[in-house]
C-alpha cells in the first residue's frame, strides 16, 4: 500500500537530490573539516557553501548562521544566550502556543530558575493580541520568543511588527521559524529579529541538523563550549553530511518557494474545502488568512482524533492528531485549548500538512475515503449533534 | 504508533455489538465529550443470563476495542459472574492494553456497574456523582475512592500508573501531590494532612478542563437532584468560553417555568460555585 504522507509539519522526506549530494561525504569524503590537511579541507569548503546557501534563503550574512543539531537546540541556545548575557533581567515573553522546544524550556526556567514568563494568549483563531504584547514588555524583559508560524494550525504571526516593537524597547527578539523556513519567504534584512531557529528535517534535509541565525552584534553566549568550531559559538565536530544536506535543501527550497505558495496551496485548499463541505460538523482551526500554504487543521465534531488517525492509517493516509490520546497526555492540544476550541471539537482534530511531493491524485483519494470513515465512527458514538440538540 | 495487540486492532476495526438496545434492562453511561471518552452500555437479561449487550463509544481505538470486548465477555454470562468482571478481564481478553490506555478498560468496568445499578433501579443510566469521598483530580472529575480502588485492584505502584488507569493527574498535574498521598495511604504509610484554603471563586486560576469538570460536578450535585425529584432532568451539552449550554429533559423539557429554573437554579448555582461570569443557555 502506498503511503499518502500528509504529515510534513512533523517531518519531511529527504529530497532525492539532497540525498545524492551528501552520499560521497559518508564514504569517500569523510574528512574532519577542522583538520589541516587537504582531505579535511575540501569538506570545510562544502560547509562554507552550505552556510552561504542557508544565508541566501534567509537573506542574511553567512557568518550570521550557526549550525546546530536541531530546532530545539537552536531555540534553547537563543533563549539561554539572552538570559546569560543579561543576568539582571529576569523576565521572558513568549506565547501559549509555542512548540515544546520553547514552551517547555520556558516552563522549566520559570520553575527551576525563578524566571518570570508571560505567555501571550490567543483569540479563537489563534491570533495574538498586539496590545497585550506591548503591555507585557518590561524593563527587565531579557528576551521575547515568538514563533514565525504555528506547527499545528499553520498560523503566521506578525513577526516583523513584533520584532520592531521589541527593538524599540531594546529587548532581544528570537523567533522559532522551524515551520516557516522554506515554505514562505523570509527576508532578514527586512525583519529585525535578533535570532531565528530553523530545522533541517522540516524542509527535506535529514533529521539531526538545524541552524540558528544570530544577527551581527547581538550579544551571544555559547551553549556548547569546547573546540573552535562555528567561530567558537558552538563547539563539537560538525555534522558534515547534515550540514551539506541542509545547504542543498535550502537551495532547493529557494527554487521551489513559488511552487509551495501556489501549487501546494491550491492542493491544500482543495483538501480543506472538500473535507469541510463533505463532512457535516467539521470546522477549520486557525487563521484562514495568515497561514502557511501547506497546513490545514480540521476538527471533526463528535469523534476522537486517534480513532480517525488509525482508521485513515488503514488506507495508507498519514496525518497527525491534536488529540491528547496520541501524545501520552490526556488534555487536548495546548494550541487548540489556548484557542478555546470547544471540547466537542477539540478531541477530534486532525492536522494535514502537505509538501511539494504531494499530488492531486492523493488529495482526491483522501477526499473519497475520509468522509465515510468519519461517518462510520460517528455511528459508533453515543454523541451526535442531533442527540445534543444543537441542530448544527 | 500501533502499539496495540492484533486483538485490539481487530476489535477497533471491526467492533462487535455496536448500537442501541431499545428494550435494554440496564443502561450504564460513563464519561463525557469533554473528557475525550464516553461509553454507553446496554444489557438485556433473561433468566439471570445476559442475553444481549450493545454499546456506543466515543473515544480512541482502545476505548472502542475495550467496549467491544466487554460486550463479547458479557453475552451468555450469568449475572453473578458478569458482576465480577473487572477491567483486568477486559484487558486480558484483548491480549493486553498499553499501560497508558488502561483507563479505557476501567471505563468499561464502570459502565457495567452502572448498567447493573440501573437494572435494579438504583441509578439513572448516567452515573451520578453522589460521592462520599473527596474530589482529587479536578481535570477529570475523579474522586479518592475510585483512585484507591484502582490502586488496590491493580496493585498500582506509581503516580504514573494511577494516571494510566484512572486519568487522574493527566491534565494540569495539580493533583499529583494528592495522588502521592493516596498511594502512600494505600500502602499503609502515614501522611500528614495539610489544610487547604478554598479560593472565593474556585474557577479563577483553573485550567479550562478543570473549570469544565467543576461545572459538571455542580450540575450533577446541585442542579440535577432537585429537578429529578420533580420528574425532570438536565444535561450538560457543551461549554464554549463563558457560555454553558444545557438541555432540559423529562418533565423539565417544555415546562412553562423552565426559563425561571434556568436562571434561578442553574445559572445561580453555577455563578455562585464556579464563576460569576458564566452565562447559561438552553438548547
Ligand atoms: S487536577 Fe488532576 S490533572 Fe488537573
Amino acid at each position: 500500500m502506498k503511503t499518502i504522507y500528509l504529515d510534513n509539519n512533523a517531518t519531511t522526506q529527504v529530497d532525492p537530490a539532497v540525498f545524492d549530494a551528501i552520499k560521497p561525504y559518508f564514504t569517500e569524503l569523510y574528512g574532519n573539516p577542522s583538520s589541516m590537511h587537504r582531505f579535511g579541507g575540501q569538506v570545510g569548503v562544502e560547509i562554507k557553501k552550505a552556510r552561504a546557501a542557508v544565508a541566501s534563503l534567509l537573506n542574511c550574512l553567512p557568518e550570521e548562521i550557526l549550525f546546530t543539531s536541531c530546532g530545539s537546540e537552536s531555540d534553547n541556545t537563543a533563549i539561554r544566550s539572552a538570559l546569560t548575557a543579561f543576568p539582571e533581567k529576569r523576565h521572558i515573553i513568549t506565547t501559549a502556543v509555542e512548540h515544546p522546544a520553547v514552551l517547555s524550556f520556558c516552563k522549566f526556567l520559570e520553575k527551576k530558575d525563578g524566571y518570570e514568563v508571560t505567555y501571550l494568549g490567543t483569540d479563537e483563531h489563534g491570533r495574538l493580541d498586539m496590545e497585550e504584547y506591548k503591555a507585557a514588555i518590561r524593563p527587565d524583559t531579557a528576551i521575547v520568543s515568538i514563533m514565525w508560524a504555528n506547527n499545528e494550525t499553520g498560523n503566521i504571526y506578525p513577526i516583523k511588527e513584533m520584532a520592531q516593537i521589541a527593538k524599540d524597547h531594546d529587548v532581544l527578539f528570537h523567533t522559532d521559524a522551524v515551520q516557516a523556513v522554506g515554505k514562505v519567504p523570509i527576508d532578514l534584512k527586512d525583519v529585525p529579529v535578533d535570532m531565528l531557529a530553523l530545522s533541517g528535517h522540516k524542509l527535506h534535509a535529514p533529521k539531526g541538523v538545524g541552524a540558528l541565525y544570530v544577527r551581527k552584534r547581538t550579544p551571544f553566549r555559547p551553549f556548547l563550549i569546547g573546540g573552535h568550531q562555528e567561530g567558537s559559538r558552538r563547539a563539537g565536530t560538525e555534522n558534515t553530511t547534515g550540514i551539506i544536506a541542509l545547504g542543498t535543501a535550502c537551495e532547493l527550497a529557494q527554487k521551489n518557494m513559488n511552487e509551495e505558495n501556489t501549487r501546494v496551496r491550491a492542493l491544500r485548499d482543495k483538501l480543506e474545502n472538500g473535507l469541510l463541505s463533505a463532512v457535516p460538523n467539521s470546522i477549520l482551526n486557525g487563521d484562514k488568512e495568515n497561514r502557511l500554504p501547506n497546513t490545514a487543521n480540521i476538527s471533526f465534531g463528535y469523534v476522537e482524533g486517534e480513532a480517525i488517525l488509525l482508521m485513515i492509517d488503514q488506507v495508507g493516509i498519514a496525518a497527525s492528531s491534536g488529540s491528547a490520546c496520541t501524545s501520552g497526555s490526556l488534555e487536548p492540544s495546548h494550541v487548540l485549548r489556548a484557542m478555546d476550541v470547544p471540547f466537542t471539537f477539540a478531541h477530534g482534530s486532525i492536522r494535514f500538512s502537505l509538501s511539494r511531493f504531494n499530488t492531486e491524485e492523493e488529495i482526491d483519494f483522501v477526499l473519497e475515503t475520509l468522509p465515510p470513515i468519519i461517518k462510520n465512527l460517528r455511528k459508533l458514538s453515543p454523541f451526535s449533534p442531533e442527540k445534543q440538540g444543537l441542530g448544527l | 504508533m500501533w502499539e496495540y495487540t492484533d486483538k485490539v486492532k481487530d476489535h477497533f476495526l471491526n467492533p462487535r455489538n455496536v448500537g442501541i438496545l431499545e428494550d435494554a434492562d440496564g443502561v450504564g453511561e460513563v464519561g463525557s465529550l469533554a473528557c475525550g471518552d464516553a461509553l454507553t452500555l446496554y444489557i438485556k437479561v433473561h433468566d439471570n443470563i445476559i442475553t444481549d449487550a450493545k454499546f456506543q463509544t466515543f473515544g480512541c481505538a482502545s476505548a472502542i476495542a475495550s467496549s467491544s470486548a466487554l460486550t463479547e465477555l458479557l453475552i451468555g454470562k450469568p449475572v453473578e459472574e458478569a458482576e465480577k468482571l473487572t477491567n483486568k478481564d477486559i484487558a486480558e481478553y484483548l491480549g493486553g492494553l498499553p499501560r497508558e490506555k488502561m483507563h479505557c478498560s476501567v471505563m468499561g468496568q464502570e459502565a457495567l456497574e452502572q448498567a447493573f445499578k440501573n437494572m435494579r433501579g438504583e441509578a439513572p443510566p448516567q452515573a451520578e456523582h453522589s460521592h462520599e469521598g473527596e474530589l482529587i483530580c479536578e481535570c477529570f472529575g475523579i474522586f479518592d475512592e475510585e483512585i484507591l480502588r484502582a490502586i488496590k485492584e491493580n496493585n498500582l505502584q506509581t503516580v504514573e500508573d494511577i494516571t494510566n488507569f484512572t486519568k487522574a493527574g493527566g491534565g494540569c498535574g495539580k493533583c499529583i501531590e494528592d495522588l502521592e498521598k493516596l498511594l502512600a495511604q494505600a500502602k499503609g504509610e502515614s501522611v500528614c494532612e495539610t489544610p487547604s484554603s478554598e479560593p472565593a471563586f474556585p474557577a479563577q486560576g483553573m485550567t479550562n478542563i478543570q473549570r469544565m469538570h467543576l461545572i459538571e460536578s455542580v450540575i450533577d450535585n446541585d442542579v440535577r437532584p432537585p429537578l429529578q425529584a420533580d420528574g425532570g432532568d438536565i444535561k450538560l451539552v457543551d461549554i464554549d468560553g463563558n457560555e454553558v449550554v444545557v438541555q432540559f429533559l423529562g418533565m423539565c423539557s417544555g415546562c412553562p417555568s423552565s426559563q425561571a429554573t434556568l436562571h434561578n437554579l442553574v445559572a445561580t448555582k453555577l455563578n455562585e460555585k464556579v464563576d460569576p461570569d458564566l452565562i447559561v443557555r438552553e438548547v
